[in-house]
């Protein structure tokens, strides 16, 4: 079927957002030999909790391309609207593009019809788009938010199923974090509590896991706004550096040949000001 | 003193077997120590008699020997090795190779004189610099690092903690 408003074009996320341009010859170049290019993946330890008010995410900070990190306090909670937030585990340029095109398509409707986005809404068109593609979109994500039904917390799977719960992790620290839920969590915890534990889940996956590191990041989403705590924590600061100085002598390297080009030689008069 | 990285119980196996060669050589020796070019040797022969279902070990073998000068020996799964003035093997072995190479053989650098001479708290400076670095980039690489200086007067062990992420 087709949804259509008369003269509007349909969004963004209907038309196919991907170009397939690449398909045979990469299908080809597999035939002979070629692997196609590792992606970066956000290795990844995301939870989130259901407290007496509100939702708490919290996430680590670690990025992966294979064994090795690309980045280490990369952000893993992303804004969707401003009473729901996403946290992403997977491929991280999926899980970046998919949150930016809920988020695109939630503010274009609050401004039709002028109310809260609801995070049903929210996942909804996620999951919705990831199934369309088949778990392809290899995104991973814990969905949260408070809006006129109370506080909502769920998971997205990659092939587009959901999960609604109370307490929630996803990615490959999963497992540590959600040992620790199933432990100490218990109904209507207070915000401090629900800090604390998430803060405890995280950290467990930081270092159980080795595909989540770093720092802590949490957002807590209230029923009047949100609290951004980024790098809650940081248990892994650099300890030790060798006293020895790395700094190389000038000359260490021997310049072969200098050659100076001049552009904008302006005829000789001073030099425009751009920023005047 | 001799490291493998990677296949436990093939390093385990390995190491035992080594210890044995050693004490059987002390026996047959009047109590005499084997020199580190010996052990090399021995190595290499004991991975190489394994050519056709190795030990699926990289090792580093590391040592002072009869003149007194420091040696490395570094070696593949099958035995290949030669002396080196340092080694370094694992998953972080791409990390901490350049640094090495840049700051133990100072090829590219005309200023410094040549290849570095380093005191022996330098020398462990370096390595614990080394594996710091390759613990942020390395998600295999942390926890700790036992360090054994080895000298004339013997051999020092510290345990050096990493970041444990």
């Amino acid at each position: 079927y087709q949804r259509r408003v008369h003269g509007v074009a349909p969004p963004a996320r209907e038309r196919n957002p991907f170009s397939l341009e690449n398909q045979s010859r990469n299908e080809k170049l597999a035939l002979d030999g070629l692997k196609p290019p590792k992606c970066r993946k956000t290795g990844t330890t995301i939870c989130g909790v259901v407290f007496k008010g509100g939702v708490a995410l919290a996430a680590d900070t670690r990025a992966t391309e294979g064994p090795i990190v690309a980045d280490k306090n990369c952000e893993k909670i992303h804004y969707i609207a401003p009473n729901i937030y996403c946290c992403g585990a997977g491929t991280a340029a999926d899980t970046e593009n998919v949150t930016a095109m809920v988020a695109s398509a939630l503010a274009l409707q609050r401004l039709n019809i002028g109310k809260q986005s609801r995070v049903k809404q929210a996942q909804t068109i996620l999951k919705q788009h990831l199934f369309r593609y088949q778990g392809h979109v290899s995104a991973a994500l814990v969905l949260g938010g408070v809006d006129v039904g109370g506080p909502y917390l769920s998971t997205v799977a990659p092939h587009g199923s959901t999960d609604r719960l109370p307490y929630v992790t996803m990615g490959s620290g999963s497992l540590a974090a959600m040992a620790v839920f199933e432990s100490e969590y218990k109904d209507d915890l207070t915000e401090k509590e629900a800090i604390d534990l998430v803060h405890k889940a995280i950290l467990r996956g930081i270092f159980e896991d080795l595909g989540s590191g770093s720092n802590v990041d949490i957002r807590v989403i209230r029923k009047d706004g949100t609290e951004y705590f980024r790098n809650y924590d940081k248990p892994n600061e650099r300890v030790f550096r060798a006293p020895k100085s790395y700094v190389f002598p000038k000359g260490s390297v021997v310049v072969l040949k200098e050659t100076v080009e001049h552009f904008n030689t302006n005829n000789g008069k001073a030099p425009m000001d751009i920023d005047k | 003193v001799s490291t493998q990285s990677t296949w436990k119980s093939d390093r385990v196996a390995l190491h035992k077997n080594i210890g044995l060669r050693v004490q059987w050589y002390e026996y047959q020796n009047n109590g005499a120590i084997p020199g580190v070019r010996s052990v090399s040797q021995m190595l290499s022969n004991m991975l190489y008699y394994r050519r056709f279902f190795p030990y699926y070990t990289f090792n580093l073998l590391a040592g002072v020997d009869e003149n007194g000068e420091g040696v490395v020996f570094g070696y593949d799964a099958v035995g290949c090795t030669e002396p080196q003035k340092y080694g370094c093997s694992g998953s972080g072995n791409a990390l901490i190779e350049p640094i090495l190479d840049n700051q133990v053989l100072r090829q590219h650098q005309t200023k410094a004189g040549g290849e570095a001479d380093f005191t022996m708290q330098e020398a462990v400076d370096l390595i614990k610099d080394a594996f710091t670095s390759a613990g942020e980039r390395d998600i295999y690489t942390g926890d700790s690092v036992e360090i054994f200086v080895i000298s004339k007067d013997g051999v020092k062990q510290e345990n050096f903690p990493l970041k444990r992420d």
